[in-house]
């Protein structure tokens, strides 16, 4: 099977992923990126019409598990042991929101995951997030 | 301009106020179109706020336990936290006069505190269904708060997620 169908099949696997319309763009050596575009069901703030923080969380915690998922060594499963989320802008409305996850360390037990959101303007992030997740068997 | 203190209203003047609170608040959270789509309901007793998320098949996020997905837990703890404070600051508001019940139920917006960061401890997967969040202002002050909230599911001391959020408050535009 090819990279473009294991990454569909990873989204379409995920009710809640594909539920917000998630799409994985890159699933590749411990980095994966991945959209959301915008939704009104998502909205935080009916009077900006700003996507509320928690969808964001989703985004950026699929994302991070994605990359667990791609890293080298193989885990064959994880899950969020926690994770922490700096908002520092809120999202442009309309926009769609790119999330890109980097597991930069990974022990036999844990990986640990940097997280960046964006929508339009790539230069300044709308969050970012740090997670540790746990590493199941599998190598 | 500096608003007068509310007057404080006879016993069934202040009971009627605080329904009627309770109802301007209920429509304030379900007017949020992601707490609607989450659904998310709250719960009020006294001063206590129980945020309920029943459990919905588009909110796993592993099949094959299955779980509810971690980030739907992320967000459950934050609209919670979010509603707690807010209640408390917009109730503040209320007392000193700042805030018109009727702008609010005339559905305009008030400006709420915004989330700085917000950590999450996943303690147990999350089972597919009913979970309950409850949150402490751990500190509310006037620039900054900080909260901590917890979420259950059938037994309340199996907490399985907890979380810490810092929010910025809404400044006074002078």
């Amino acid at each position: 099977m090819d990279k473009v169908n294991i990454a569909r099949q990873f989204i379409q696997a995920i009710p809640h992923a594909r539920d917000l319309g998630l799409e994985l763009i890159t699933l590749e050596d411990g980095v994966s990126v991945i959209s959301m575009p915008y939704d009104e069901k998502l909205v935080g703030n009916p009077a900006t019409g700003v996507i509320h923080g928690g969808a964001v969380s989703a985004l950026m915690d699929t994302c991070s598990g994605a990359a667990v998922m791609c890293h080298p060594t193989g885990p064959a499963g994880t899950a969020t042991i926690d994770l922490r989320i700096d908002y520092m802008r809120s999202a442009k409305p309309g926009d769609t929101i790119t999330a890109t996850a980097t597991c930069y360390h990974m022990t036999r037990s844990v990986a640990f995951v940097r997280v960046t959101a964006v929508d339009s303007d790539t230069d300044n992030p709308v969050a970012t997030a740090t997670g540790a997740f746990t590493v199941e068997g599998g190598q | 301009m500096k608003q007068q203190k509310r007057k404080r209203g006879s016993v069934q003047e202040e009971q009627a106020l605080r329904h009627r609170w309770d109802v301007s608040l209920n429509a304030l959270a379900t007017s949020v179109p992601y707490i609607a789509y989450l659904g998310i309901d709250f719960d009020r007793r006294g001063d206590e706020l129980t945020a309920i998320l029943p459990f919905q098949e588009k909110l796993i996020g592993n099949p094959f336990l299955p779980a509810i997905h971690g980030g739907v837990t992320a967000a459950f703890l934050e609209v919670t936290a979010v509603m707690t404070l807010s209640r408390h600051y917009l109730w503040e508001r209320l007392e000193s006069g700042e805030l018109d019940l009727d702008r609010l139920d005339q559905g305009e917006v008030p400006r709420l505190p915004k989330t700085i960061d917000f950590t999450v401890d996943y303690l147990r997967s999350g089972l597919p269904r009913d979970a309950y969040a409850r949150a402490r202002i751990s500190r509310a002050g006037r620039r900054y708060a900080s909260v901590h909230v917890e979420a259950w599911q059938d037994d309340h001391t199996r907490l399985f997620a907890q979380a810490t959020g810092h929010f910025l408050m809404p400044q006074k535009r002078d």
